[in-house]
């Protein structure tokens, strides 16, 4: 990252009209790059998989488009603007692990927090506001569970009320952290329904996940990151064995390494292998 | 029975301050309970120490605004150098508390030996004990005619005139910003995507809690004050799962510890804040004991309720 590219104007490269235009940027924590020189254009429309191992900076570039981390250098813009006059049009899904579930709320309260933008400041929630987050709550299949509080649901329930609250903000763009970890198959399946309707409706959806059996099926374009962008494109053509290869690279050979020697003590679990292997 | 003069005099002062005082606490305490944040009560009731004597030094007596404003300051450096330290050396949150309370505590405390050692009204027991029994209404009304003298009105304890307002001032600005306070305690990296600036929400948390601390300190001393600060809200929490009832319930269970604690404190003849403290104590004993879904719950049952009924 040197200081002339930094102050470089869009480049051809660059379209004005991407969802999110990433230009070089670099996150560090401590020094060590969490984020390394990323440049990216997320294509109109898209439905994006974003695929890494663990520590690739999936969720740190997620954040940082959010403006929740500080950016060593670069910047980005979201439908060619500073994120801070665009937030209305950004909707996020964090990780699950993200908030305290034994929160006083229930399902539909954190649904509205998703209207809170529109809503603005020191403004009570309004019946309409709160009939537009019920809708949503119906959109995932959780309106039997609307006065439900948020830590007697399960996992799946969870991540749909969080789908949910995305769903409320009407944004034009989805920012989602691994909504598919640890979900039954019947959210998954919701998921998948929202997304590809997402996509039909015209919105651009940038997803983190974790699932190479499915990232194939789910996803029309992908972003192969690991610190680095490996490939991004089409995922018939980014979908590779060399760049997953490239992507997991190094880490999957160390872990394949030492997850054979721990198979041979027999002390490894198949979870755990599959882990190993992500 | 002690006559009407009496009581006037002093139990309905001391009480009254007890009780307000009390739901003052317990409106801030809501969110530094579900903030994961109960001691920063305690870090921020020792650390305005600093702040006290300086507002104490320029005002020259214990008249409330300077020591307000010098406690609230104090109130949110606490914060401010807790969140510094925390960051900048990557010290864990509790520690850089640690850190920042007891050292602001001890210059406080030197500064009150240099300064107002040979002053009664400020000394290191009053900070920490309280003087509950010291909140007096000197000249009750006598007679009706006498509600309406100045005379009268002249010596009502300053004290409960600062803590009524301090109450009326955290209700107003949690009613306002009901909403913002709730995104930023839940999930403040989305209050920070919707623009709502969760450090923001914080420190305006940490300077409540500063101005109700010292408002409350002085008729409850630095660590009766933590009590009230957390006791009520996690009773509440254990109660119910919403947090507009949650913030009732816990006023309502600070209204009944203050009132059965100074109760008490009367019948048997003994310190009526320390009383408070063990009514606060027991009430949160009864609660988690009796209270279905309260400590003694059958573990996940609901939650497997829950997946059930999904599953279906």
């Amino acid at each position: 990252m040197t200081r002339q590219s930094f102050n470089s104007t869009l480049g051809p490269e660059h379209s004005a009209a991407s969802p999110l235009s990433v230009h070089d940027v670099t996150v560090a924590y401590r020094r060590a790059p969490v984020l390394w020189d990323i440049d990216y254009d997320a294509p109109p429309n898209g439905l994006i998989g974003m695929v890494g191992p663990n520590g690739a900076g999936k969720s740190t570039l997620l954040k940082a488009v959010l403006g929740l981390v500080p950016m060593t250098s670069g910047r980005i813009e979201v439908f060619g603007q500073p994120i801070a006059q665009q937030r209305a049009r950004i909707a996020y899904v964090p990780q699950r692990e993200s908030v305290d579930w034994d929160f006083p709320v229930t399902a539909l309260d954190v649904v509205a927090m998703g209207r809170y933008r529109k809503i603005g400041w020191f403004r009570r929630v309004s019946r309409a506001h709160r009939e537009a987050a019920r809708a949503c709550l119906d959109q995932v299949g959780m309106a039997d569970f609307a006065d439900r509080q948020i830590g007697q649901l399960s996992g799946g329930q969870q991540q749909r009320v969080f789908l949910a609250r995305a769903l409320a903000q009407e944004a034009d763009l989805y920012l989602m952290d691994e909504p598919f970890a640890g979900v039954d198959a019947a959210t998954e399946r919701t998921i998948i329904d929202i997304l590809r309707r997402l996509q039909r409706e015209g919105k651009t959806c940038l997803v983190v996940h974790h699932d190479l059996h499915t990232v194939g099926e789910y996803f029309d374009h992908l972003l192969l990151l690991n610190v680095r962008i490996v490939a991004a494109g089409p995922t018939e053509e980014v979908l590779t064995e060399e760049n997953l290869r490239k992507t997991y690279g190094g880490r999957l050979t160390l872990l394949d390494r030492a997850g054979a020697a721990l198979e041979q003590k027999g002390g490894l679990t198949t979870a755990a292998a599959e882990s190993a292997r992500m | 029975m002690p006559s009407l003069e009496v009581i006037l005099m002093q139990d309905v002062p001391v009480l009254a301050a007890g009780v307000l005082a009390s739901l003052a606490c317990a409106v801030v305490g809501v969110f530094l309970v579900l903030r994961r944040m109960s001691l920063m009560g305690d870090a921020i009731s020792h650390a305005v120490l600093p702040g006290i004597v300086v507002g104490f030094l320029l005002a020259g007596t214990m008249q409330s605004l300077p020591i307000f404003l010098g406690a609230a300051a104090v109130g949110v450096l606490t914060a401010l150098f807790t969140q510094l330290i925390h960051r900048a050396a990557r010290i864990e949150p509790g520690a850089a508390m640690g850190v920042v309370f007891t050292i602001l505590f001890a210059v406080g405390v030197i500064m009150l030996d240099w300064t107002a050692g040979g002053r009664a009204h400020l000394d290191a027991d009053c900070v920490l004990y309280g003087q509950m029994e010291h909140v007096l209404w000197i000249t009750p009304p006598d007679s009706l005619a006498a509600l309406f003298t100045w005379q009268t009105w002249s010596t009502f304890p300053r004290q409960i005139v600062s803590l009524a307002v301090v109450l009326l001032l955290n209700l107003a600005v949690v009613a306002l910003l009901f909403k913002e306070l709730r995104l930023s305690a839940f999930d403040p990296g989305m209050a920070s995507a919707q623009g709502i600036n969760p450090h923001l929400m914080h420190y305006l948390l940490m300077t409540l809690t500063a101005i109700t601390v010292v408002a409350a300190f002085e008729a409850v001393g630095s660590i009766l004050v933590v009590a009230m600060l957390i006791v009520p809200p996690l009773a509440a929490h254990l109660l119910t799962n919403r947090l507009v009832t949650m913030m009732l319930v816990a006023m309502l269970f600070a209204l009944l510890a203050s009132v059965s604690g100074y109760g008490a404190a009367v019948w048997i003849d003994t310190n009526a804040a320390g009383m408070i403290g063990v009514a606060l104590g027991a009430l949160l004993l009864v609660v988690g004991l009796l209270v279905p879904g309260g400590w003694v719950r059958k573990p996940r049952a609901r939650v497997e309720q829950a997946v059930v009924s999904a599953a279906t």
